[in-house]
């Protein structure tokens, strides 16, 4: 027995030659790929800067103080010719907002309707929203856009035998116009009222869970909410004398003068968005619905719930957890499709920026940075918020 | 004196619950709100069909050869026969179409046995499809070399160059996305940074502009006087954007193969490569097949994109056609045309990924 080793190198296992050891091949592979990173990176800023300059291109981000010299078909904010490079890119990105913010209202709902008509007990019903999907979501986007703006918007009559509601909507070839509401001094306290009807709201939901909780008595929140955001702002509006009328757009030789108007690009862009995205919404919302058990809706019928209330406190908050992240994705989608306004002239950020401006200055490497960093920024934030979001609904299991 | 208790036959279901009737009522009016919408779209749905049907049928016009052989009441499917070949092949010339033809034929032929269960040499044909289908149909469309007359690739058009973009979009994007994929999840730290600012790059920007980068920021990175043509560039951008997209539902499959699996291999005595390529892959890759088709079906969609940057494939061509003044007012018959193709295709692939997923999707149920 004495003579076996009890320490030494002979159980252990001897140490591989460097290039068999895990950890040194690591280090070598990484030391490996940064070097070729950075001769692909160093080449292509050397190409870029000889090719620039052979082409008499500047770099840099001064050409965003000169001015413009172009005309914009629809800004949000104060715009024409004299105004600089650097207003169109928030112009674009402005309209690239307004898009997606109402494209994504609509298509939620829109989507959610169809979702849930895909499960309706009714046989009309359900066929019906599933020969939409099926046959919205299979069509490209681009091909929609194009149908809603060439075959159906530009195909509507023209200014003079514009199709008119009352007086007050028209809807032409140029668009769609309607009464622009002017508000009147005092008007603000209406927004005043409107904001502390969403705060009172917030504080009543709070406070009913906690009597609901205590007591067990429940307060009709809903309708309490209901009349709180109509009747707070109605009660401003009255109190400070209606201070509230609209301008009519008015039919002259050749055209609508006044008003407000959509033009005939964002409304396709919209109506196709929505149309193309509530598809792939309603496929996600049905799933999500679909992957609550059936044994959680008896359950809660078991313990006397209403059907309503059912679907309140039990399938929804468990459906909402499968929803929301491809939900967000499709939101994200949503933003990224909403460039093919290009395609139709819709001035977005892509239209504006990639488009015109980078056809005037030549800055391309710039600009294209400063539209891609923007996607970026805004998908990179929503997956942020999303992923803080599914750590506080993921399950909490034992 | 007792008697056993003979229970009597059940009686039928009452008749209003079974048979069309029974399933008229529970499926149709089951409660008065239900009868209502019932009605009204069935009357509304009814009146659209008809409407559609009529403008695109009854009341079409098929034959003659030009704007004069429309009346105007209906659909001008004219239109669309006239210009059939150009959405199928472009300007691809006359005398060379077989050569499209035969691409799709042996398409077609490489991917049908694909639909079967126990159809012969399925993988050898799909190997097939991916390695030696690409170089054969890129020499038949090309031209030059076999005493093939060259077509260079601005000739190249409609539904032919659709199946080019995202054929070779999927095929090129394939082993790039699986490589990102495992480099994402690899342990050492440069690598996966580098890949995920890869693939978080990709997928946060919108298709469009990655062609728009292709086509004005590609030739400004390379040396001077090295030119590619449109197509090259389009296919690069393509491909860059869909391996992100690849190597998403790559990983999606590597996260799905058990530890167990990882270890087995490595206890073999199996390096990091032979333990991916002989056990990880081929079951993290069959799992994703649903996914990689669904993959397919965006960028079909999304090769539409490429008539910004000046390519016409079937929308392009559709497009470039209605604004010719020889025709007026088709845009709708084109469009139709156009979205037919395009779903034809997409649905029939969706319904593929479907079935796979339902066949694949044994034993994971508790």
């Amino acid at each position: 027995m004495a003579d076996q080793p009890t320490s030494g190198g002979g159980l252990q296992p001897s140490k591989p030659p460097p290039w068999n050891d895990p950890a040194v091949r690591s280090i070598v592979f990484q030391v490996l790929a940064l070097v070729v990173l950075g001769w692909f990176f160093w080449t292509i800023l050397n190409n870029t800067l000889a090719n620039m300059e052979r082409r008499g291109i500047s770099t840099g981000f001064a050409f965003l103080d000169r001015a413009a010299g172009f005309g914009i078909l629809m800004s949000l904010i104060p715009y024409d010719e004299s105004n600089s490079y650097g207003r169109t890119f928030v112009v674009g990105l402005l309209n690239t907002v307004l898009v997606a913010f109402l494209g994504i209202i609509l298509a939620t709902v829109l989507g959610f309707v169809l979702g849930v008509a895909r499960l309706s007990n009714n046989w009309v019903i359900a066929k019906l929203a599933t020969v939409y999907v099926e046959v919205v979501r299979n069509i490209p986007l681009l091909l929609q856009i194009f149908f809603w703006y060439i075959a159906v918007l530009q195909a509507l009559p023209g200014i003079r035998q514009s199709i008119t509601v009352g007086d007050a909507f028209y809807l032409n070839n140029r668009g769609f116009f309607f009464p622009k509401p002017i508000f009147g001094d005092g008007f603000g306290l209406v927004w005043i009222a409107l904001i502390v009807a969403v705060a009172a709201i917030v504080c009543l939901r709070k406070w009913a869970r906690q009597r609901l909780d205590r007591t067990g008595q429940q307060f009709p929140v809903f309708y309490a909410s209901i009349g709180l955001i109509v009747g707070l702002p109605l009660l401003a509006f009255l109190a400070v004398g209606a201070p509230l009328s609209f301008e009519f757009a008015e039919l002259q030789r050749f055209r609508l003068a006044g008003g407000a108007s959509v033009i005939p690009e964002l409304m396709a862009l919209l109506w196709a968005l929505t149309m193309y995205t509530a598809a792939f919404i309603a496929e996600i919302v049905r799933a999500g619905i679909l992957a609550v058990s059936h044994g959680q809706t008896e359950a809660s019928r078991a313990l006397g719930l209403k059907n309503s209330q059912t679907l309140q406190l039990v399938v929804i908050p468990q459906a909402m957890r499968v929803i929301i992240p491809p939900l967000t994705s499709q939101y994200l989608n949503l933003t990224k499709n909403s460039s093919l306004a290009t395609a139709i002239g819709y001035p977005d950020l892509v239209a504006v920026f990639m488009g015109t401006t980078l056809n005037q200055t030549g800055q391309a490497v710039e600009i294209v940075a400063m539209t891609m960093a923007v996607y970026l920024t805004i998908s990179l934030l929503i997956s942020l918020v999303m992923n803080i979001y599914n750590r506080r609904m993921a399950l909490v299991e034992r | 004196m007792t008697t056993a208790w003979q229970p009597s036959p059940s009686l039928p279901p009452p008749a209003s619950t079974v048979g069309a009737v029974g399933w008229a009522r529970s499926n149709l009016f089951s409660t008065w709100l239900s009868s209502v919408f019932t009605v009204v779209l069935s009357l509304v749905t009814v009146y659209f069909l008809w409407q559609i049907l009529d403008w695109g049928i009854f009341s079409a016009d098929l034959a003659g050869k030009d704007q004069s052989a429309c009346d105007g009441d209906g659909a001008c499917w004219v239109f669309v026969k006239d210009r059939f070949n150009f959405f199928i092949y472009g300007f691809y010339p006359d005398a060379e179409q077989w050569r499209v033809n035969v691409m799709f034929f042996l398409l077609a032929a490489l991917i049908f046995p694909q639909f079967f269960e126990n159809a012969p040499y399925k993988k050898a044909l799909g190997w097939i499809f991916l390695t030696v289908y690409p170089v054969v149909s890129g020499v038949l469309l090309l031209g030059g070399a076999f005493g093939l007359e060259f077509v260079d690739t601005d000739k190249w058009g409609g539904l032919m160059l659709t199946l080019v973009l995202s054929y070779v979009g999927i095929v090129a994007a394939l082993p790039i996305g699986i490589l990102l994929a495992l480099g994402r999840r690899s342990e050492m730290p440069v690598i996966r940074t580098i890949c995920v600012a890869f693939i978080e790059l990709w997928r946060g920007v919108p298709l469009i502009s990655v062609l728009f980068m292709a086509s004005v920021m590609l030739p400004l990175f390379l040396p001077e006087g090295t030119n590619f043509n449109k197509l090259l560039r389009a296919l690069i951008g393509i491909t860059m954007f869909q391996s992100a997209y690849m190597a998403e539902v790559v990983r999606g499959g590597l996260q799905a193969i058990p530890r167990g699996q990882y270890e087995a291999a490595a206890a073999l005595g199996l390096g990091y490569w032979r333990s991916m390529w002989l056990v990880i892959l081929p079951q993290a890759l069959k799992l994703v097949i649903p996914g990689i088709v669904n993959t397919f079906i965006a960028l079909f969609k999304d090769t539409t994109l490429v008539l910004i940057i000046g390519l016409f494939e079937v929308l392009g061509g559709v497009q470039s056609a209605i604004i010719d003044p020889a025709w007026q007012n088709v845009a709708a018959e084109g469009f139709f045309f156009a979205a037919f193709v395009y779903w034809i295709f997409c649905f029939g692939m969706s319904r593929y990924s479907q079935a796979l997923e339902r066949k694949l999707d044994t034993g994971h149920h508790r």
